[in-house]
């Protein structure tokens, strides 16, 4: 696959690409040898069923049995030594008992060449399982890649496959989620399966804040395939068995010649936490489809429904006292913004999204008397929670999310600012850094803002403030709303003159509180700490039928 | 009723006066039923109101004592100056007190021992007299006299008491004239090793060395022989040099299998004195006390008076006024010796005023101010029996308990319950530093009887809400439900003796684990139900979730158990290994108690947490399990999962082989960068680099190059 896409692009990438045809070829190969080797007693039989006189009632009997099947025993069994599921095991242990309703599971590739077209090489239901099924209950389409068949190589079928359920997603209005294990593109097939992917792609992108898409990484995903998570909401990963890359470490040896791992070069370490490219990992397949169905309970099922409500045990004037020391008195020292989220949310019950990728900020999904929200948060703990290029970019992709799926979003805000440096402004946080205000801004769902502590310059701005039409904008007795920290104020209001130090008091005493940005109606209230959540709660109740639009437009032009 | 209502708001922190007015609305109606009984039980003292003591008084001291002290001002009416460090400065007993005075940042030395700065607080709000609680300064009779000068009463004992009994050696000779038993051996300061070796060899082993100027276990060593008798020495002398500056010791014969009982003596400046009756406080750790009672199931009438006149002429001998405690041995055979004399008022001090009725602070403050004691010896009585358990933020699995620090994330007093006691300057949100001592708070229960005041304690353990921490609660719930600390049968060994390879936690029986599992299993079924009930209106219809038979596998460790629950009405039924649990209770998931009915008995158990891959940490019995429950068909899948070996080096770098090490790249305090290299370990020809996992300042390193290490071993340890 991604021979295709470099040759397309350039001749010099030809070289490059025929390599990873070549590897590429080899890994297939090695599912299509395989698959030659001692036939099971299946395949015979399907072949000897073929020129049978059995009924069509037997022949969909048989066809169903060999579709459970796989790719047979011997792969499901190398699949589990892995340390991974089959894709029917993954999809039974995602939704709800008996809830899975398959598609397409008579469908088979129609390749006839390197004889792809012997009966050997046919598996009904090719390398995907597709269908639909509930999870609590609740409407999801799911396809599922099967690595016994071919090594979940991708052929035009199997595309045919996801994309039949992905239109049907559409029209209905319910999540796609996709397990993802496959060994890339079906060589055999050449731009059928190119063209698979293209499909799917579109597909994708036409789905972008119509419904959740959710990707499960649970095995290879390479080459061109990548860009199918890479399209969707969320991208998560399992613990040593899944990988992600444009291209594999024998590649990149021979390019530029680095030494390097498959798990160093995209493993889910890698893209938790240095890419940002996947938005969680897991410790195994086991984990991460029971941590999925706990995910999919946040989400509404398309951008037509509200947020979801579920029965809360936690009381939504639940006063938290603990609130009212947790920011230190010093405005140098830090704490941490996840202790504020944990006592205010439903529960203490707070899925992160990127907790190990650009960590100051805190993004992620919780409840608030049963309601779903989006939380966004600084993180004072980490880089005294400044924004950077990392954390605006983190921060905006999950606004954008929210505001698309009617979620409310709650920001608690202690912010410095934005990191200076060169790296930074080489890196653009300019252009970067207008993407999270761009986001904020173009939000219309509810949003509630609290400034815990330090709400200082652009940043201030920035964190869904009062001018960018947040709803309910708080702020705790400890608010410092300034345009920088004192020192650096008086530094350049008295500039050359004495006294710095009383001038600094004087500046402290005016804006470090909360009162310049109340007095102007920049904060709606000043509240006290533990009061926190009861507010919020009141606040979300109100804000239900809040109605907003944003001018005509084909679309927005957020500085990508 | 007063002052409960304020010991409860400082456990609600609510700062502002309104809101501590709609608290106490609020709650009132528990509390008053509490302070009801409570008032009743403990400070039953006859109060004189026209009895005119301070306007003003400072508490020189921090958490729970401070607060215990404010509490008793408060209701003689008297102001209170609260002294603080800088990161305690929105500590609870800052809050109580009306008026509050920063003395220094945070380490001891530079604020709460810092006699300038106290000094100044006490010129600058007027206090005319300084309650030092216990540590800290109570002892101190450099502070004694410096308020002296100053005309600021001290609420203890006068300058040359604290002096006579604070030297270890000089209040033994001070005992001994007084008529009071004292431990045979007894010698004087020891110069050399060998000189400690002919003290030990003619008082006769095993012999316990220690600081004359330490208190409590500080520096003290049991030596069985010669050998150990110079290893003692070298140890406690250097370590009394580095903690009193003094270096002077004491040997002396150490009793086996003794009991710590301590006598409360109460005295006033004409010359009365009292005892209030023993507290047996032989449950140490390490020399620490962890769980106290009144009265000891040991001592019987004849043996209390003699000690207690004992104790009484220890306290006359040295003029002793205010309350103070003389700490006894007691062997097997009920002969009793002089330990040492505590003169200020002690940790354990609630469980006396549960049995004898008397506030002892609310007495001290009278004896400093010069009234006569109220009482006399007849009018003390034995009300019923009170235990106190010290919970503190301490791993117990860890030798008994080595300290945790955290912030409280989670945090609820079980006062609910009858006849408990909390003494605590904590809150939910306060911080438990490295700065100060690990105490959450004392527990302290009571009734009629023994077992009325222990099966008060097991519930008000269970019903304690503690995280953010790890503390102690499943050490002191095993020790209150043990059968031999039940039976009375104890003395200061019991720890070690009943568990010789260290604290495991409860131990289950088959019963006692099938209901674990059983309320696992149905937690996880209500939670599982509760996913699936979504509210409003939905465009899509949800598939109604409506099952009442489900098939779990459940872990423990590394048991595995298949059960069926099914359900009806409220009840569920949880069947493995052929056998049947009914749970039922208030299924609260928000909640972190958990009041279940098992069987047709009530448990308190606690749900620490609960995830999405099915881990349930539920506390039982007052110890963690960490249980999993999975579907059927997800159980049976786990198998096919890899063990994934479970690593939290990231503090710590251990050797990963047997090896030679080449290189040290750090030294302590170097702040290291994530993958940055710490050493390089030689082993089979290949030199292995071993990197930071995390960036961190190198706490202390253990090896150096050219040693040999063997697997496992600790290398580097980072912060």
């Amino acid at each position: 696959m991604m021979a295709a896409i470099s040759v397309a692009r350039s001749s010099c990438g030809l070289i490059n690409g025929l390599k990873v045809s070549l590897r590429s070829v080899t890994r297939v190969k090695y599912g299509a040898v395989s698959a030659t080797v001692p036939q099971t007693s299946l395949h015979r039989s399907c072949r000897w069923y073929s020129v049978s006189h059995l009924s069509v009632k037997e022949r969909i009997d048989q066809k169903r049995q060999a579709a459970l099947q796989g790719g047979g025993q011997q792969r499901i069994e190398a699949q589990h030594k892995r340390g991974k599921l089959t894709a029917r095991e993954r999809v039974q242990l995602l939704l709800d008992p008996e809830s899975f309703v398959e598609t397409d599971m008579f469908v088979e590739h129609r390749c006839a060449d390197f004889g792809m077209e012997q009966d050997r090489n046919k598996f009904p239901g090719d390398s995907v399982v597709t269908g639909r099924g509930r999870i609590n209950g609740r409407l999801v389409y799911v396809f599922s890649q099967d690595f016994t068949v071919f090594g979940g190589s991708l052929s035009g079928a199997h595309a045919q496959k996801i994309c039949k359920i992905m239109d049907q997603a559409m029209t209905v209005g319910a999540p796609v989620i996709g397990l993802n294990d496959s060994g890339g593109a079906r060589i055999q097939e050449g731009v059928e399966s190119l063209a698979g992917y293209a499909d799917i792609f579109l597909r994708n992108v036409m789905a972008s804040g119509v419904i959740p898409q959710i990707s499960l990484i649970m095995g290879p995903c390479a080459g061109g395939a990548v860009y199918s998570p890479a399209l969707t909401d969320f991208t998560f990963m399992v613990k040593d068995t899944s990988y992600l890359f444009i291209t594999g470490p024998d590649v990149v040896k021979s390019v530029t010649n680095e030494d390097v791992t498959q798990e160093e070069l995209g493993g889910a370490k890698t893209h938790t936490t240095v890419s940002g490219v996947a938005h969680r990992a897991f410790e195994n397949d086991i984990e991460a489809l029971l941590n999925l169905r706990e995910f999919f309970n946040f989400l509404p099922l398309s951008n037509q429904d509200p947020a979801p409500i579920r029965e809360s045990h936690d009381s939504s004037d639940r006063l938290v006292p603990s609130l009212d020391s947790i920011v230190p008195l010093e405005s140098t020292k830090a704490y941490d913004m996840l202790d504020i989220i944990h006592a205010i949310v439903d529960e203490r019950d707070f899925f992160e999204i990127m907790p190990n990728y650009a960590k100051n900020i805190v993004v992620g999904f919780a409840r608030m008397n049963g309601r779903t929200v989006g939380i966004v948060g600084n993180q004072p703990k980490v880089a005294s929670g400044c924004l950077d290029i990392n954390s605006s970019v983190k921060g905006a992709r999950f606004v954008r999310f929210c505001d698309a799926f009617n979620i409310p979003i709650i920001t608690f805000v202690d912010v410095p600012g934005f990191l200076p440096g060169t790296a930074q402004e080489y890196g653009g946080i300019i252009r970067h850094g207008a993407k999270l205000l761009f986001a904020f801004a173009e939000a219309t769902v509810p949003k509630i803002t609290i400034i815990t502590r330090k709400a200082y310059g652009g940043a201030y701005d920035v964190m869904s403030s009062k001018h960018l039409r947040g709803d309910v904008n708080y702020a705790w007795p400890t608010a410092e709303v300034a345009v920088m920290g004192a020192k650096g104020a008086v530094q350049i209001i008295f500039r050359g003159k004495e006294n710095q130090a009383e001038a600094e008091a004087e500046y402290v005493e005016k804006f470090a509180n909360p009162f310049p940005a109340a007095v102007r109606g920049f904060v709606d209230d000043i509240i006290e700490p533990a009061t926190t959540r009861k507010k919020i709660c009141q606040d979300l109740e109100m804000l239900a039928s809040k109605k907003q639009v944003n001018p005509w437009k084909k679309h927005a032009n957020i500085p990508l | 009723m007063t002052l409960w209502m304020i010991g409860n708001m400082a456990a609600h922190s609510v700062p502002s006066t309104l809101k501590r007015l709609l608290f106490a609305v609020k709650y009132s109606p528990l509390q008053s039923r509490c302070c009801a009984v409570q008032r009743e039980a403990q400070y039953s003292t006859i109060s004189i109101p026209s009895e005119k003591t301070f306007d003003k008084i400072l508490i020189a001291n921090r958490g729970e004592i401070a607060c215990r002290v404010i509490k008793t001002c408060k209701k003689m009416g008297i102001q209170t100056v609260a002294v603080h460090s800088d990161v305690d400065s929105s500590a609870v007993h800052v809050k109580m007190a009306d008026e509050a005075v920063c003395v220094g940042s945070a380490p001891t030395s530079k604020s709460y021992l810092n006699m300038d700065a106290i000094m100044d607080a006490i010129r600058v709000t007027g206090a005319q007299a300084v309650h030092p609680g216990y540590g800290f300064l109570s002892e101190n009779k450099e502070f004694a006299k410096r308020l002296a000068a100053e005309g600021v009463a001290f609420i203890g004992p006068d300058t040359h008491a604290i002096q006579a009994m604070g030297d270890k050696i000089e209040s033994k000779l001070i005992a001994k004239a007084a008529k009071v038993n004292t431990i045979p051996g007894f010698d004087g300061v020891v110069k050399t090793a060998e000189e400690a070796v002919k003290i030990a060899q003619e008082i006769g082993y095993p012999v316990m060395i220690k600081a004359s100027a330490g208190g409590g276990g500080k520096g003290m060593r049991i030596a069985w022989n010669d050998e150990e008798t110079r290893e003692g020495f070298r140890f406690s002398s250097q370590e009394a040099a580095s903690s009193f500056g003094d270096d002077r010791l004491l040997i002396e014969k150490y009793i086996d299998n003794p009991r710590h009982i301590e006598i409360q003596v109460l005295a006033d400046k004409h010359g009365n004195a009292l005892w209030l009756n023993e507290r047996e406080c032989s449950i140490q750790r390490r020399n620490q006390k962890v769980v106290e009672e009144a009265p000891s199931t040991f001592l019987d009438p004849v043996t209390r008076r003699a000690m207690g006149e004992q104790a009484v002429q220890l306290a006359k001998a040295v003029q002793y006024s205010s309350a103070g405690t003389v700490e006894f041995l007691v062997d097997s055979k009920k002969n009793f010796y002089f330990l040492e004399m505590n003169t200020r008022l002690q940790v354990e001090h609630p469980i006396t005023e549960c049995i004898t009725g008397l506030d002892l602070v609310e007495q001290m403050i009278r004896v400093a101010k010069g009234y006569q004691l109220q009482h006399t010896q007849d009018d003390i009585p034995i009300n019923g029996w009170a235990i106190e358990c010290r919970v503190y933020a301490e791993d117990p699995y860890k030798s008994f308990g080595l300290p945790s620090i955290g912030r409280l994330s989670q945090y609820q007093e079980p006062l609910d319950l009858d006849k408990v006691r909390v003494d605590s300057g904590i809150q939910e949100g306060s911080d438990i530093s490295i700065y100060y001592d690990p105490m959450i708070s004392k527990l302290i229960t009571y009734g009629a009887t023994r077992a009325e005041a222990l099966g008060r304690m097991e519930d008000a353990l269970d019903n304690y809400v503690i995280r953010g921490v790890t503390h102690n609660i499943p050490l002191l719930r095993e020790i209150i439900t043990h059968p031999r600390f039940v039976s009375g049968h104890i003395s200061t060994n019991f720890l070690p003796e009943v568990y010789p390879d260290g604290f495991k936690g409860h131990q289950l029986e088959a019963d006692a684990k099938r209901e674990l599992l059983a309320s696992a299993a149905v937690l996880y079924i209500t939670a599982e139900l509760r996913s699936a009930k979504v509210l409003g209106t939905q465009r899509v219809a949800s598939t109604p979730v409506e099952c009442s038979h489900w098939e779990l596998c459940v872990e423990l460790g590394e048991e595995r158990q298949d059960v069926e629950i099914s359900k009806s009405g409220t009840v569920y039924t949880v069947e493995m290994d052929g056998a049947k649990v009914e749970v039922w209770g208030a299924l609260n998931l928000a909640s972190p108690l958990l009041p279940l009915t098992i069987n047709g008995t009530q448990r308190m158990l606690q749900c620490l947490s609960r995830d999405a891959a099915g881990v349930i940490v539920l506390q039982y019995l007052g110890t963690l399990f960490k249980v999993r429950v999975l579907s059927k068909l997800a159980a049976e899948l786990n198998s096919y999962m890899p063990e994934k070996v479970s690593e939290d080096t990231s503090s710590i770098l251990r050797s990963p082989m047997p090896g030679t090490v080449v290189a040290v790249s750090v030294k302590p305090g170097d702040t290291v960068a994530e993958g940055q290299e710490i050493c390089v370990i030689e082993a089979m020809k290949m030199q292995n680099s071993l990197t930071a996992v995390k960036q961190a300042k190198v706490k202390s390193v253990h090896c150096k190059p050219g040693e040999t290490v063997g697997e496992g071993d600790l290398l580097v340890e980072l912060e």
